[in-house]
Protein backbone atom coordinates (compact mmCIF):
# COMPACT_ATOMS: atom_id res chain seq x y z
CA UNK A 1 0.00 0.00 0.00
CA UNK A 2 1.12 3.52 -0.62
CA UNK A 3 2.02 5.91 2.14
CA UNK A 4 -0.33 8.87 2.15
CA UNK A 5 -0.40 12.13 3.96
CA UNK A 6 -2.52 10.71 6.77
CA UNK A 7 0.23 8.24 7.68
CA UNK A 8 2.68 11.06 8.32
CA UNK A 9 0.06 13.06 10.20
CA UNK A 10 -0.66 10.05 12.40
CA UNK A 11 3.02 9.65 13.29
CA UNK A 12 3.24 13.37 14.08
CA UNK A 13 0.08 13.19 16.21
CA UNK A 14 1.45 10.27 18.23
CA UNK A 15 4.74 12.11 18.73
CA UNK A 16 2.93 15.29 19.80
CA UNK A 17 0.89 13.34 22.32
CA UNK A 18 4.02 11.69 23.66
CA UNK A 19 5.56 15.13 24.16
CA UNK A 20 2.58 16.44 26.12
CA UNK A 21 2.43 13.20 28.11
CA UNK A 22 6.12 13.61 28.93
CA UNK A 23 5.58 17.10 30.32
CA UNK A 24 2.89 15.80 32.64
CA UNK A 25 4.83 12.69 33.60
CA UNK A 26 8.15 14.33 34.51
CA UNK A 27 6.83 17.38 36.27
CA UNK A 28 9.91 17.74 38.47
CA UNK A 29 12.71 17.34 35.97
CA UNK A 30 13.29 20.41 33.78
CA UNK A 31 15.67 18.57 31.47
CA UNK A 32 13.07 16.00 30.48
CA UNK A 33 10.47 18.78 30.11
CA UNK A 34 12.81 20.56 27.67
CA UNK A 35 13.26 17.30 25.76
CA UNK A 36 9.48 16.86 25.63
CA UNK A 37 9.18 20.33 24.12
CA UNK A 38 11.75 19.28 21.52
CA UNK A 39 9.57 16.24 20.72
CA UNK A 40 6.50 18.48 20.29
CA UNK A 41 8.40 20.81 17.95
CA UNK A 42 9.65 17.80 15.98
CA UNK A 43 6.04 16.63 15.54
CA UNK A 44 5.07 20.09 14.30
CA UNK A 45 7.97 20.01 11.86
CA UNK A 46 6.90 16.62 10.52
CA UNK A 47 3.41 18.03 9.94
CA UNK A 48 4.77 21.07 8.11
CA UNK A 49 7.10 19.09 5.89
CA UNK A 50 4.42 16.48 5.12
CA UNK A 51 1.89 19.11 4.03
CA UNK A 52 4.61 20.89 2.07
CA UNK A 53 5.54 17.72 0.20
CA UNK A 54 2.01 16.53 -0.51
CA UNK A 55 0.79 19.87 -1.76
CA UNK A 56 3.86 20.70 -3.80
CA UNK A 57 4.38 23.97 -1.96
CA UNK A 58 7.84 24.78 -0.69
CA UNK A 59 6.77 27.42 1.83
CA UNK A 60 6.04 24.79 4.46
CA UNK A 61 9.68 23.78 4.44
CA UNK A 62 10.74 27.42 4.86
CA UNK A 63 8.48 27.61 7.89
CA UNK A 64 9.90 24.32 9.23
CA UNK A 65 13.37 25.84 8.91
CA UNK A 66 12.29 28.81 11.02
CA UNK A 67 10.73 26.50 13.61
CA UNK A 68 14.04 24.61 13.74
CA UNK A 69 15.90 27.88 14.37
CA UNK A 70 13.57 28.95 17.14
CA UNK A 71 13.78 25.49 18.73
CA UNK A 72 17.58 25.63 18.76
CA UNK A 73 17.54 29.11 20.32
CA UNK A 74 15.01 27.97 22.90
CA UNK A 75 17.11 24.96 23.85
CA UNK A 76 20.22 27.11 24.28
CA UNK A 77 18.49 29.73 26.44
CA UNK A 78 16.61 27.10 28.44
CA UNK A 79 19.75 25.15 29.23
CA UNK A 80 21.58 28.36 30.19
CA UNK A 81 18.80 29.27 32.61
CA UNK A 82 18.93 25.71 33.93
CA UNK A 83 22.68 25.93 34.57
CA UNK A 84 22.31 29.28 36.38
CA UNK A 85 19.42 27.92 38.44
CA UNK A 86 21.40 24.84 39.41
CA UNK A 87 24.39 27.00 40.37
CA UNK A 88 22.23 29.08 42.69
CA UNK A 89 20.07 26.37 44.20
CA UNK A 90 21.89 23.05 43.83
CA UNK A 91 18.79 21.33 42.45
CA UNK A 92 16.68 21.46 39.33
CA UNK A 93 13.37 20.67 41.00
CA UNK A 94 10.63 22.67 39.28
CA UNK A 95 8.53 22.74 42.44
CA UNK A 96 10.83 25.21 44.18
CA UNK A 97 11.17 27.65 41.29
CA UNK A 98 8.29 29.80 42.56
CA UNK A 99 10.13 30.90 45.68
CA UNK A 100 11.57 34.02 43.96
CA UNK A 101 13.78 35.31 46.69
CA UNK A 102 16.38 36.64 44.33
CA UNK B 1 7.08 -0.84 -1.80
CA UNK B 2 10.58 -0.22 -0.48
CA UNK B 3 9.58 3.34 0.39
CA UNK B 4 6.58 2.22 2.43
CA UNK B 5 8.73 -0.39 4.18
CA UNK B 6 11.20 2.33 5.15
CA UNK B 7 8.34 4.58 6.25
CA UNK B 8 7.08 1.97 8.69
CA UNK B 9 10.62 1.29 9.93
CA UNK B 10 11.36 4.98 10.55
CA UNK B 11 7.95 5.66 12.05
CA UNK B 12 8.09 2.67 14.41
CA UNK B 13 11.58 3.52 15.68
CA UNK B 14 10.61 7.20 15.96
CA UNK B 15 7.56 6.50 18.10
CA UNK B 16 9.38 3.90 20.18
CA UNK B 17 12.34 6.14 20.91
CA UNK B 18 9.99 9.05 21.59
CA UNK B 19 8.30 6.92 24.21
CA UNK B 20 11.64 5.96 25.72
CA UNK B 21 12.59 9.67 25.96
CA UNK B 22 9.81 10.33 28.42
CA UNK B 23 9.92 6.96 30.15
CA UNK B 24 13.59 6.19 30.71
CA UNK B 25 14.99 6.51 34.21
CA UNK B 26 18.39 7.89 33.30
CA UNK B 27 18.37 11.31 31.57
CA UNK B 28 21.50 10.40 29.60
CA UNK B 29 19.55 7.51 28.07
CA UNK B 30 16.68 9.91 27.38
CA UNK B 31 19.01 12.24 25.47
CA UNK B 32 20.43 9.33 23.48
CA UNK B 33 16.92 8.13 22.60
CA UNK B 34 16.06 11.67 21.52
CA UNK B 35 19.07 11.57 19.18
CA UNK B 36 17.73 8.30 17.74
CA UNK B 37 14.32 9.94 17.31
CA UNK B 38 15.87 12.84 15.40
CA UNK B 39 17.76 10.47 13.10
CA UNK B 40 14.53 8.67 12.23
CA UNK B 41 12.67 11.95 11.73
CA UNK B 42 15.43 12.93 9.31
CA UNK B 43 14.77 9.63 7.51
CA UNK B 44 11.08 10.55 7.25
CA UNK B 45 12.02 13.96 5.84
CA UNK B 46 14.20 12.33 3.20
CA UNK B 47 11.31 10.02 2.29
CA UNK B 48 9.13 13.10 1.86
CA UNK B 49 11.63 14.66 -0.53
CA UNK B 50 12.88 17.31 1.88
CA UNK B 51 16.50 16.23 1.87
CA UNK B 52 17.87 19.60 2.96
CA UNK B 53 15.71 19.73 6.09
CA UNK B 54 16.58 16.13 6.92
CA UNK B 55 20.29 16.80 6.77
CA UNK B 56 19.77 20.07 8.66
CA UNK B 57 17.96 18.15 11.37
CA UNK B 58 20.95 15.85 11.78
CA UNK B 59 23.53 18.65 11.65
CA UNK B 60 21.74 21.15 13.88
CA UNK B 61 19.94 18.88 16.31
CA UNK B 62 22.18 15.86 16.66
CA UNK B 63 25.35 17.85 16.15
CA UNK B 64 24.63 20.88 18.31
CA UNK B 65 21.48 20.85 20.40
CA UNK B 66 21.66 17.27 21.60
CA UNK B 67 25.36 17.57 22.40
CA UNK B 68 24.44 20.63 24.47
CA UNK B 69 21.77 18.62 26.28
CA UNK B 70 24.19 15.78 26.91
CA UNK B 71 26.80 18.23 28.18
CA UNK B 72 24.37 19.84 30.63
CA UNK B 73 23.00 16.50 31.83
CA UNK B 74 26.50 15.24 32.52
CA UNK B 75 27.70 18.51 34.06
CA UNK B 76 24.92 18.93 36.60
CA UNK B 77 25.31 16.73 39.61
CA UNK B 78 21.65 15.99 40.17
CA UNK B 79 20.00 13.19 42.10
CA UNK B 80 17.65 12.06 39.39
CA UNK B 81 16.02 9.36 41.47
CA UNK B 82 14.66 12.03 43.79
CA UNK B 83 13.28 13.96 40.85
CA UNK B 84 11.25 10.96 39.79
CA UNK B 85 9.47 10.70 43.12
CA UNK B 86 6.08 11.89 41.87
CA UNK B 87 6.28 9.91 38.64
CA UNK B 88 3.38 7.56 39.31
CA UNK B 89 1.34 10.20 41.09
CA UNK B 90 1.12 12.28 37.93
CA UNK B 91 0.43 9.26 35.73
CA UNK B 92 -3.42 9.39 35.80
CA UNK B 93 -3.78 13.08 34.92
CA UNK B 94 -1.02 12.83 32.34
CA UNK B 95 -2.63 9.79 30.75
CA UNK B 96 -6.02 11.52 30.74
CA UNK B 97 -4.69 14.63 29.01
CA UNK B 98 -2.62 12.57 26.59
CA UNK B 99 -5.53 10.36 25.58
CA UNK B 100 -7.83 13.37 25.15
CA UNK B 101 -5.30 15.10 22.90
CA UNK B 102 -4.73 11.92 20.89
CA UNK B 103 -8.49 11.39 20.46
CA UNK B 104 -8.93 14.96 19.28
CA UNK B 105 -6.14 14.54 16.75
CA UNK B 106 -7.60 11.23 15.53
CA UNK B 107 -11.06 12.79 15.12
CA UNK B 108 -9.63 15.69 13.17
CA UNK B 109 -7.58 13.39 10.96
CA UNK B 110 -10.37 10.95 10.20
CA UNK B 111 -13.44 13.16 9.95
CA UNK B 112 -12.70 16.59 8.62
CA UNK B 113 -10.08 15.87 6.15
CA UNK B 114 -9.55 14.06 2.87
CA UNK B 115 -5.88 13.68 2.30
CA UNK B 116 -4.15 13.56 -1.06
CA UNK B 117 -2.35 10.27 -1.35
CA UNK B 118 0.43 11.05 -3.76
CA UNK B 119 3.39 13.29 -3.29
CA UNK B 120 3.08 16.24 -5.60
CA UNK B 121 6.10 16.70 -7.81
CA UNK B 122 8.63 19.40 -7.25
CA UNK B 123 7.50 22.78 -8.61
CA UNK B 124 10.29 22.82 -11.17
CA UNK B 125 11.44 19.46 -12.40
CA UNK B 126 15.20 19.14 -12.46
CA UNK B 127 15.78 21.50 -9.53
CA UNK B 128 16.75 19.67 -6.38
CA UNK B 129 15.30 20.40 -2.99
CA UNK B 130 18.20 22.42 -1.62
CA UNK B 131 18.37 24.68 -4.66
CA UNK B 132 14.62 25.24 -4.72
CA UNK B 133 14.59 26.05 -1.01
CA UNK B 134 17.44 28.50 -1.47
CA UNK B 135 15.70 30.18 -4.38
CA UNK B 136 12.67 30.82 -2.20
CA UNK B 137 14.52 31.58 1.01
CA UNK B 138 16.95 34.18 -0.33
CA UNK B 139 14.40 36.10 -2.42
CA UNK B 140 10.83 36.12 -1.15
CA UNK B 141 11.60 35.28 2.45
CA UNK B 142 14.88 37.10 2.96
CA UNK B 143 13.46 39.18 5.83
CA UNK B 144 12.32 36.00 7.58
CA UNK B 145 15.81 34.61 7.06
CA UNK B 146 17.37 37.72 8.61
CA UNK B 147 14.92 37.52 11.51
CA UNK B 148 16.00 33.92 12.12
CA UNK B 149 19.65 34.99 12.21
CA UNK B 150 18.77 37.75 14.68
CA UNK B 151 17.00 35.21 16.88
CA UNK B 152 20.12 33.05 16.87
CA UNK B 153 22.30 36.06 17.73
CA UNK B 154 20.04 37.03 20.63
CA UNK B 155 20.05 33.42 21.87
CA UNK B 156 23.84 33.25 21.70
CA UNK B 157 24.37 36.54 23.56
CA UNK B 158 21.69 35.63 26.08
CA UNK B 159 23.21 32.25 26.85
CA UNK B 160 26.66 33.81 27.31
CA UNK B 161 25.35 36.61 29.54
CA UNK B 162 23.37 34.17 31.66
CA UNK B 163 26.13 31.68 32.30
CA UNK B 164 29.19 33.96 32.48
CA UNK B 165 30.12 34.88 36.01
CA UNK B 166 33.34 36.38 37.33
CA UNK B 167 34.60 34.74 40.48
CA UNK B 168 36.64 36.86 42.86
CA UNK B 169 40.08 35.78 44.16
CA UNK B 170 41.03 34.24 40.86
CA UNK B 171 44.30 35.20 39.19
CA UNK B 172 43.65 35.99 35.57
CA UNK B 173 45.44 37.75 32.74
CA UNK B 174 45.06 41.49 32.27
CA UNK B 175 45.93 41.94 28.61
CA UNK B 176 46.07 45.76 28.76
CA UNK B 177 48.78 45.66 31.43
CA UNK B 178 50.74 43.11 29.45
CA UNK B 179 50.53 45.16 26.28
CA UNK B 180 51.42 48.41 28.07
CA UNK B 181 54.86 47.17 29.22
CA UNK B 182 57.77 48.91 27.56
CA UNK B 183 61.47 47.95 27.37
CA UNK B 184 62.49 50.34 30.18
CA UNK B 185 60.49 48.51 32.81
CA UNK B 186 60.66 45.05 31.34
CA UNK B 187 64.37 44.67 30.60
CA UNK B 188 67.32 45.26 32.88
CA UNK B 189 70.73 45.37 31.23
CA UNK B 190 73.50 44.05 33.50
CA UNK B 191 77.16 44.08 32.59
CA UNK B 192 78.65 40.91 34.06
CA UNK B 193 82.32 41.19 35.10
CA UNK B 194 84.59 38.45 33.83
CA UNK B 195 85.12 35.43 36.13
CA UNK B 196 82.87 36.87 38.83
CA UNK B 197 79.40 36.06 37.66
CA UNK B 198 76.34 37.62 39.14
CA UNK B 199 76.46 35.95 42.54
CA UNK B 200 76.87 38.41 45.38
Amino acid sequence: MTIGLSHYLTVAAILFTLGIFGIFLNRKNIIVILMSIELILLAVNINLVAFSAFQGNLIGQVFALIVLTVAAAEAAIGLAILVVYFRNRGTIDVASVNVMKG
Amino acid sequence: MIASLFFYLFAAVLVGSGFMVIASKNPVHAVLFLILAFFNAAGLFVLLGAEFLGMMLIVVYVGAVMVLFLFVVMMLDVDFAELRAGFLRYMPIGATVGIIVLLELVFVLTALFTAPDTIAGAPDAGVNNTRALGQVLYTDYVYLFEAASLILLVAMIGAIVLTLHHRVNVRRQVPSVQVARDPKTAIEVVSVPSRKGLSK
